[in-house]
């Protein structure tokens, strides 16, 4: 498209061609990037607010975040780590590496997946214009339980609401392009379960996506009409329930969540077995336990709500079905060790990161699995215990799993390697921060710290000023990781084609950096490595 | 990467490891014991929980670790070549699901126990509002309310922070040892959750709905909790205080309870009789504003945007009477502006109007009676 | 080529119609939750209607012999200007027997207001074993200023409450209804 518009206009000047590229790709590597720099700047952004939000913490008292601004940080820290970070960053991963790993030209609707994208820096404009309005911006947490986001959330509510809208719409059509691509556009010989693992979690994320966001428009629809059209959803005054807005958000949050890690499980199972230089152990395992862990998804989602009282065999359900979704998380991780088991590795940074991703992301599952006890539940619930759970998961799980990725592939995405030194630099430093930022906070939530707290009592002053140190330093890191990928795609060591010895698969068959078309012909499947004997580590 | 001598890194990390000792000093690591039976069960719950996941964690992150060094290629350059056992991916299934079964037993019988909140001793009505507790007495019929007492001067860095900072309160909630106490919470606006760490009680308070749950409290003493549910601007700042004391103290405690009740509705008859001066009324209401209405429309009411109007200039201080007094009685239903009425009493609301239409500017010259106040319930 | 592009096609229509779909199932959430919370007791509502005596009991109320407290609470949500309290805080009732008590309210504001008031048991699951002939609660109630009013509440327990209920607790919170249905386009802001 962009070129036949360059033949019709040759006098374009350079800024209006930049615009129209971008503004009009169709290209899955352009939108790819897009989504990267979409989900990095708001990572910026949203960790700014993290920054306020220790640095109030550091000590008990208020030093400059007010109570109300502050409620505000914590929400929108929230809503853009998870709808504006984690989402958009492993939807730019699929559309970048989906078709080269399946040996397809493109995403099946490419004008379906330039739309997908550019509803959500309107969404996010959106959301983020609300800090600015009277009354602030959304304060009631990121899962604005009614009736405090209903009958008494700032006006800059229904903009939220409307910002969720768009960004469950991009979702959905997104989902929709990555299943349609999945299953129409495999190269011939790639059955379903020859597929690479990043492909499989893309599947399964993509159909989580599809069914749980509608639920979510659905709840927000419901709030916009409990706050100004006299429905009466969640209030008690019309024979509402607050308690069934949570059943619903949570029916939308708890598979939600999965959809914030299953990518990352992909890109572990992709990077492991390249440095280890073997295949990834138990495909068929790795391929069940996911969907496994998809569907348990559905059916846990009480055990959020362990302490409003529901009845006890709700409670006892909801707790079976969550210790049970530790058994297939439990076979991933073993198999990622049987995968490293006798292979012959190199640490990489791509790989530290995917074993960094391993290690933490089970203590963050062991908090998980300590949370799914009720009793213990009662003394853990709504306190730093939950908040050192969640971010164990998300940031040594999505975000590492994230970073871990673009380390991998942007050799590939760019043609230089990355500077090897300085990638470890970042990777020690950002887990040394990390626990020292989010271990103290298990300790915090054990001692009786309740969340969402401006203030807190003086015992929990040590833990709370460890935390906010790690937290300066993580956000350091950031920036050099920012330097680091601003630099690989400036220049540095020319990348091959192969880029890494162990890697196997077809985007390591196309040059580095990949071109603009690839694949307009379907590849031979299973790829042939290296000119030496096929090793196809996906059979 | 950087060689060192064993000896030299032993020291550095010994160290590193000690500079975290004066750490350890103020802190604390372990959920706390609490003083019901139910608290101590769920701490050892806890152990048992933690004790497996440090195990397992041990196992697999031992096995990583020994792989990382074992099998990094300039140990172990020839990869194997083994990638599927079904016999493996059956025992690390079922192995889990057998420690799993070993956990869930344990606490299906510790929740069976807490949820059975029959045959009571004595029930407290917890009713949640912005930004305190009311509790209430179903049996000796007496309640109040619980606020917050940590001056905001503390809050505000500009003194000392108190041993208590943050979790003392005007009139703690008293308990009994011994006696079967059940807790039926409820809400007046948003959803908040009662919590006290050493009973393990912890339980949303949800408007329009009541839940229950129970505690048996084995030895006396001063115990703190907090709100565990975000219910807006100040909920880091409605603590939970319960004085539980032995049973022959408490039942006297609740006596004088009674008596003071008496007394003070003997009070609010006075009041009502007198005729009060601007003078007289000027510093309560002051007083009664700092204390209640401050923390939302500032000390010197400018208010905080549209969420917490201006009463400095504001059209509601400066209207029509009836209109003030029916907004700081009655509430604005659907904000966080709350019905006074059953919370202060006519000689507070009085002073507190006063206060209102004759400060920061305001000059209506109205002086309130409590007697007004009272026409008014 | 256009094998792809009519599989395609199909997908698409799917994964559209799973999405319109689960937007859907989020509303039939809402009355499938009331339909479970009605079946179950779970969330402590009462049902809204009123027992007729005579097709249950024709017009002879048998008593058993187990008697159980009943605790009776009067909240008032925010902004609700009425003084409301139980007649009594709690009886001693036989499984069976019919009751009566009531609830004074008042209304205390310079004006008529209309309230609801929304019943809530605990234990949850006893909810269905309270089985009320006349309620305040099934209608709404409108006060004038300062009108006050001694609203009754007729009820059974059934005799097949489970055995390990020994007491249980009504409570009702009262919340502002609007008596003249404003603008919707009014924000409750302004």
């Amino acid at each position: 498209m962009v070129a036949q518009a360059e033949d019709v206009i040759p006098q374009r000047s350079p800024l209006m061609a930049f615009m129209a590229r971008w503004l009009l790709t169709t290209n899955h590597k352009e939108i790819g990037t897009l989504y990267l720099w979409l989900s990095f700047t708001l990572f910026f952004i949203a960790g700014a607010m993290a920054m306020v939000i220790r640095l109030e913490l550091f000590q008990p008292g208020i030093q400059f975040a007010e109570p109300l601004f502050y409620n505000q940080m914590v929400t929108m820290h929230g809503l853009l780590m998870v709808f504006g970070v984690v989402m958009p960053g492993f939807v730019g991963l699929a559309n970048w590496q989906i078709p080269l790993m399946i040996g397809a030209p493109d995403m099946a609707l490419p004008r379906l997946n330039n739309f997908s994208f550019w509803i959500l820096p309107f969404a996010f404009t959106l959301l983020l214009s609300s800090l600015f309005m009277d009354g602030g911006a959304p304060n009631f947490g990121w899962t604005f339980y009614a009736p405090l986001s209903t009958t008494y959330g700032p006006p800059s509510t229904d903009y939220f609401i409307l910002g969720v809208h768009m960004m469950g719409i991009s979702s959905v059509l997104g989902a929709i392009n990555v299943i349609v691509t999945i299953f129409n556009l495999r190269t011939p010989g790639m059955t379903l379960m020859k597929m690479p693992l990043f492909v499989w979690t893309w599947l399964i994320t993509a159909f989580l996506l599809i069914m749980v966001m509608p639920v979510l428009a659905g709840v927000v629809t419901m709030m916009l009409t409990d706050r100004h059209f006299d429905t009466s959803f969640f209030s008690a005054a019309g024979g509402g329930d607050p308690l069934m807005f949570q059943h619903v958000f949570w029916f939308f949050g708890h598979p939600e969540v999965y959809i914030l890690i299953l990518p990352g499980f992909g890109i572990a199972s992709q990077i492991i077995p390249t440095f280890a230089r073997k295949r990834l152990f138990g495909y068929h395992s790795m391929v069940f336990a996911t969907a496994a862990i998809a569907i348990l998804s559905f059916i846990v989602w009480g055990h959020h709500m362990f302490a409003v009282g529901m009845p006890v065999w709700v409670e006892l359900s909801f707790m079976y079905a969550t210790m049970l979704i530790a058994v297939p998380t439990g076979v991933k991780v073993f198999n990622w060790v049987a995968t490293m088991w006798r292979g012959s590795m190199t640490f990489e940074t791509p790989m530290l990161f995917a074993l960094g991703f391993v290690i933490l992301f089970t203590i963050g599952g062991f908090s998980g699995l300590m949370l799914a006890l009720v009793p213990a539940d009662f003394q853990y619930h709504d306190t730093f215990f939950v908040v050192a759970h969640f971010h164990y998961v998300l940031y040594p799980g999505a975000i590492f799993g994230t970073m871990a990725a673009v380390y991998y592939w942007i050799p590939k995405w760019t043609g230089n390697m990355y500077d090897e030194r300085l990638g470890k630099i970042h990777f020690w430093t950002a887990v040394i921060a990390v626990n020292l930022t989010f271990f103290p906070m298990h300790f915090t939530g054990l001692a009786g710290m309740p969340r969402r707290i401006v203030d807190y009592s003086l015992q929990f002053a040590d833990f709370n000023m460890v935390s906010s140190v790690g937290a300066a330093l993580l956000g350091m890191t950031q920036v050099l990781f920012l330097y680091i990928v601003i630099k690989t795609i400036r220049g540095g060591e020319k990348a091959s084609t192969r880029v890494w010895e162990g890697a196997d698969g077809l985007e390591w068959t196309v040059p580095s950096p990949a071109p603009h078309h690839t694949f307009e012909t379907p590849p031979a499947f299973p790829p042939i490595m290296d000119e030496n004997e096929s090793t196809s580590l996906n059979e | 990467m950087i060689s060192m001598s064993n000896g030299l890194r032993n020291c550095l990390t010994l160290a590193f490891l000690a500079s975290f000792s004066t750490l350890t000093f103020a802190v604390e690591f372990d959920l706390r014991e609490g003083v019901t039976d139910m608290s101590r069960r769920i701490q050892d719950l806890h152990h048992l929980s933690l004790a497996v996941c440090v195990v397992v964690g041990i196992i697999v992150f031992g096995a990583m670790f020994y792989s990382i060094v074992a099998h990094r290629r300039s140990r172990h350059p020839k990869p194997a070549d083994f990638h599927e056992s079904l016999l493996v991916e059956i025992v690390w299934t079922t192995v889990p699901i057998l420690i799993l079964i070993g956990m869930a037993i344990p606490a299906t019988t510790t929740l069976l126990e807490i949820e059975d909140n029959s045959d009571p001793d004595l029930t407290i009505l917890i009713t949640a509002s912005q930004w305190k507790w009311h509790y209430q007495y179903l049996e000796a019929d007496i309640g109040f309310y619980s606020n917050l007492t940590t001056p905001t001067a503390q809050i505000n860095n500009l003194e000392p922070k108190g041993e208590n900072y943050l979790l003392e309160v005007d009139n703690p909630l008293v308990l009994p040892t011994n006696k079967k106490v059940r807790f039926l919470t409820t809400s007046n606006d948003v959803i908040h959750s009662w919590w006290v760490p050493d009973f393990a009680v912890k339980q949303d308070a949800i408007p329009g709905f009541i839940n229950e749950a129970w505690a048996r409290l084995d030895q006396p003493g001063l115990f703190r909790g907090q709100c565990a549910e975000l219910c807006g601007k100040d909920h880091a700042y409605m603590p939970v205080v319960v004085e539980v004391r032995l049973e022959a103290e408490f039942d006297k405690w609740i006596d004088d309870q009674r008596l003071a009740k008496e007394l003070s509705s003997g009070q609010a008859v006075a009041d009502r009789n007198k005729t009060w001066t601007m003078a007289e009324l000027m510093p309560i209401g002051e007083q009664v504003f700092l204390t209640h209405c401050a923390t939302c429309h500032e000390s010197t009411g400018v208010g905080q945007g549209v969420t917490y109007p201006a009463l400095a200039g504001g059209e509601i201080p400066n209207g029509p009477l009836e209109v003030h007094i029916d907004r700081v009685m009655n509430g604005r239903g659907g904000t966080e502006m709350q019905s006074w009425a059953p919370q202060l009493s006519d000689r507070e609301l009085a002073a507190v109007i006063t206060y209102e239409r004759n400060a920061w500017g305001n000059s209506t010259a109205d002086v309130v009676q409590p007697k007004t106040i009272y026409a008014t319930r | 080529m256009i094998e792809t592009h009519n599989n395609q096609r199909k997908h698409i229509v799917l994964l559209i119609s799973l999405a319109v779909g689960m937007f859907g199932f989020a509303y039939a959430l809402v009355p499938l939750y009331q339909v479970f919370c009605e079946v179950t007791g779970l969330n402590g509502k009462t049902s809204g209607r009123a027992r007729d005596l005579s097709t249950i009991y024709q017009n002879q109320v048998i008593a058993s012999d187990r008697e159980v407290t009943i605790q009776f609470l009067a909240n008032v949500n925010n902004g609700m200007p009425w003084e409301f309290r139980p007649a009594t805080h709690q009886l001693r009732v036989r499984l069976g027997e019919l009751n009566t008590t009531d609830f004074y309210a008042r209304n205390r504001a310079a004006q008529a207001v209309t309230g609801q008031a929304v019943p809530s048991v605990s234990p949850g699951f006893a909810a269905e074993y309270l089985h009320k002939v006349e309620c305040f609660c099934f209608s709404q109630q409108q006060l004038e200023a300062g009108e006050d009013r001694h609203m009754p509440l007729r009820f059974y327990i059934g005799d097949d409450l489970p055995e390990e209920i020994h007491t249980l607790t009504l409570s009702y919170t009262l919340f502002k209804v609007p008596t003249v249905r404003a603008s919707t386009l009014v924000s409750n802001r302004s």
